[in-house]
């Protein structure tokens, strides 16, 4: 073990410890079907997970694991979007079946196949759809390998404490570049205090809500009836058309997904200078691209803040505030269209607001100097 | 709980509809079998046969169309007891749709038992056909009669590996044959041949089942293989896998003053990856920091093979490299792959292998027969080359992650020495 205050310097990439914090927080099970550039998750999921099992398909991964998810496991997966898109309806399904899983998005340049082997940040506005009726579902983005270790462990506790799936955004770069790092200095992951129902007395109902949450019992059990459905349904899990009590749980699916990721679940890293009237805002790999300029900027005696969000959806309103504190604010991402301050602004996007983009390849702290000092 | 599978007789299936003899054929003979109701889990597709959920006692999974064979086997590799049984209940649009998910669930012999209700249409969304519909059947969408071949799901499924496959007509009482399937380690599958009292029946007047399932050669009865149910084989796994990376410890010095990034580029099995992961390691061993990313064709083993590296006395926040401050080429595909970033260069070193031709840069060309130690050993070498020609890491640094990683018995160091004062 190596959680301890010292200087343990390895040569690592983010794959390995995305994989180890998701083991360490509970995850068992890992289904795999290969993608470039989510495959080093697959080959460490393979050998770390209690349970590895190679699906034919991403719509048979998600099957597989929402089964899995019944039965009490906690399964991961890994992809990219071809394998995404094909999951979608599925993540559906789990979302409205209340069932705990994570996938791991690992971006690469699209449309369709595009480029397998080149990074990309173009999901977020997929994510923020993904599901029908733009009910959210928690995402969060990882910008350094701090937070592939953290954000991993905080994924399988939101599955688990939210039932739901969970994205874990990153991308290319991010998983299969080496990099030393110290892994001394790395937080102790537990496990994820899961609590199932316990009464044997009561009727169990599977969707009747403990605040805004229902318990979980596996249908592996005897003592009482569990029913999941994909269905718009009632607290007992039966079929409805839309009835009160039905349309009330769905209603609740979004209620707990917003109000969990508002506050709780609420990961970001504001690194604010004094006096600073400027702001890089970036997240993923961009972010790195962001650090290295704003360590070059104040070098050069220029006040600028840094902001990397961490909780990507639903995008916590908390957000808007902290840019509204800026005269200028730069937002560099990965890909043509700003998504992220498209989530944040709509279509009227505020001048103050400077968007530094890329496709084919990373944005590079020089363009984002350059866009600070425009 | 004890006691019936099922809450009511009075089940919500049309008039005629052999969905109401499969449901109560299903749950009869689970109960025969001696199974109580929550050692069943019921898991149901979209159709018809799909709203039987709320009249069942068991557990029960509703899943998406086509997808219940694949959630059931889900649920399959997460039951450990083998005293409960999987039921699987899908018709032939979802048997049509996630034809792959059978396959698969009698590939691996899961312990599942899947009941096809084939009526030959889909009958909730208005009878059109499906991959299942006989030849010749006439469904909404196909009125003279379906001009293709139906799947043989029985023969499909054996062909997969199915532990046991059925076909019945859904008449009569067909206890007997569900208890059959369900009384099999390994997946199973019934196939129960209806139609559909809404739609078949209204659309092919006159014509019996039985004449209908006959014409179409499907022929009813058993299919067996004998091979073994699954079970879960996993092989060794690693208890923490930051155990596989090592910590390198800081026991050499380094002369570097800022970042400085680097381009390795040879051919494909040439060891440049190697090379360059032993680099970042002995810089790590130096106490610098280091990144390393790797790049080459689709195809890996044919072609260029590059890797960059940033070496920095301060953390790499960034390790994009589009002009490199150093650049070492070993072979041709490696020219080829960074020929315009070469180019780019105003300053620094580039090592490349004398069989080459440098192309204009601005950088300091040492050329260096690197191949002479052998094409696999190239990159190794000019690696070692660098370190000598500047001085930002000892060697020793790098022969001694060789040393660790178990390589030095695999490159010829002695050679690569006596190249390196030739």
């Amino acid at each position: 073990m190596h959680e301890k205050n010292s200087n343990d310097q390895v040569l690592i990439d983010g794959s390995r410890l995305i994989i180890e914090s998701l083991a360490r927080a509970g995850a068992d099970a890992f289904i795999g079907y290969p993608i470039t550039p989510a495959n080093l998750l697959y080959l460490y999921g393979s050998q770390r997970m209690d349970m590895m099992l190679p699906a034919p398909d991403e719509i048979t991964t998600v099957q597989w694991m929402a089964g899995l998810s019944a039965t009490g496991k906690l399964p991961v997966t890994a992809t990219s979007f071809p394998g995404f898109a094909l999951m979608s309806e599925s993540v559906n399904m789990a979302h409205m079946m209340e069932l705990p899983m994570v996938i791991v998005l690992v971006q690469r340049l699209g449309p369709a196949t595009g480029t397998a082997t080149c990074g990309a940040q173009g999901d977020m506005l997929l994510l923020n759809g993904v599901l029908s009726g733009g009910h959210p579902i928690p995402v969060l983005g990882t910008s350094s390998f701090e937070d592939c270790w953290t954000l991993s462990a905080r994924a399988l506790e939101i599955a688990v404490n939210q039932r739901t799936p969970v994205i874990l955004l990153t991308s290319k770069e991010e998983v299969m570049t080496q990099k030393s790092f110290d892994i001394g200095g790395l937080e102790t992951i537990s496990k994820v205090d899961r609590k199932w129902y316990d009464k044997d007395c009561c009727d169990y109902k599977p969707y009747k809500p403990t605040g805004l949450v229902p318990e979980f019992l596996p249908v592996t059990q005897t003592r009482h009836q569990v029913r999941l459905t994909a269905s718009t349904h009632d607290q007992d899990g039966i079929l409805q058309h839309s009835s009160p009590e039905a349309l009330a749980n769905t209603r609740r699916l979004e209620e707990k997904i917003r109000a969990s990721m508002k506050e709780k679940y609420l990961f970001y890293q504001l690194d604010h200078q004094e006096g600073a009237e400027k702001l890089v805002t970036a997240y993923g790999i961009s972010a790195a691209a962001a650090r290295e300029a704003v360590r070059k900027l104040r070098r050069d005696g220029q006040k600028v803040s840094l902001f990397i969000p961490g909780t990507l959806l639903p995008l916590p309103p908390v957000y808007l505030e902290i840019l509204s504190g800026y005269k200028k604010v730069v937002i560099a991402e990965e890909n043509m269209n700003n998504q992220l301050g498209s989530l944040l602004y709509g279509q009227q996007m505020p001048e103050n607001i400077h968007f530094v983009g890329s496709l084919g390849k990373m944005i590079s702290p020089e363009e984002i100097q350059k866009e600070v000092m425009s | 709980m004890t006691g019936s599978m099922i809450k009511s007789q009075n089940l919500p299936y049309c008039k005629g509809c052999g969905h109401d003899l499969i449901a109560k054929s299903t749950t009869g003979a689970l109960e025969k079998l001696g199974y109580n109701p929550l050692d069943v889990i019921a898991v149901t597709d979209i159709g018809c046969h799909g709203i039987i959920d709320k009249c069942l006692n068991t557990h029960t999974v509703h899943g998406l169309h086509g997808r219940s064979v694949a959630l059931g086997a889900g649920i399959s590799f997460g039951t450990a007891d083998d005293n409960q049984k999987i039921v699987v209940f899908v018709g032939d649009g979802g048997t049509t749709i996630g034809l792959q998910h059978i396959m698969e669930a009698a590939r691996l012999n899961l312990n599942v038992t899947v009941v096809v209700h084939n009526n030959m249409l889909y009958g909730m969304t208005g009878g059109q056909s499906s991959g299942l519909t006989p030849r010749g059947f006439c469904t909404t969408t196909s009125f003279k009669g379906n001009p293709f071949t139906g799947y043989d799901i029985c023969k499909l499924a054996h062909t997969a590996g199915a532990r046991y496959v059925s076909r019945v007509m859904g008449v009569g009482d067909i206890t007997d044959a569900m208890m059959k399937a369900f009384d099999q380690k390994g997946f199973s599958l019934v196939e129960v041949m209806e139609i559909c009292p809404s739609y078949g029946v209204k659309l092919n007047p006159r014509r019996k089942l039985k004449e209908i399932v006959k014409e179409s050669g499907r022929e009813l009865g058993e299919w067996t293989n004998d091979l073994p149910a699954f079970t879960d084989r996993q092989g060794d796994k690693t208890a923490n896998l930051l155990e596989k990376t090592p910590v390198i410890e800081k026991r050499f010095n380094h002369q570097l003053q800022k970042p400085l990034s680097l381009v390795i580029s040879g051919s494909a099995g040439e060891g440049v990856q190697l090379a360059a992961n032993i680099f970042s390691k002995a810089a790590i061993s130096a106490g610098l920091h280091a990144t390393q990313k790797g790049s080459y064709p689709v195809t890996v083993g044919v072609g260029f093979s590059t890797a960059e590296i940033n070496v920095s006395p301060e953390e790499v926040l960034f390790h994009g490299i589009s002009v490199p401050d150093m650049a070492l080429i070993t072979s041709a595909d490696g020219l080829q792959h960074n020929r315009q970033r070469i180019e780019k260069m105003q300053g620094g070193k580039l090592f490349i292998d004398s069989s080459l031709t440098p192309p204009e840069t601005g950088a300091e060309i040492i050329r260096r027969d690197f191949r002479s130690v052998g094409a696999r050993n190239a990159a190794i070498h000019s690696i070692l080359y660098l370190c000598r020609e500047t001085g930002i890491l000892e060697e020793s640094s790098v022969y001694q992650i060789i040393e660790q990683e178990g390589k030095a018995d695999k490159m010829p160091l002695d050679k690569i020495r006596k190249a390196m004062e030739a």
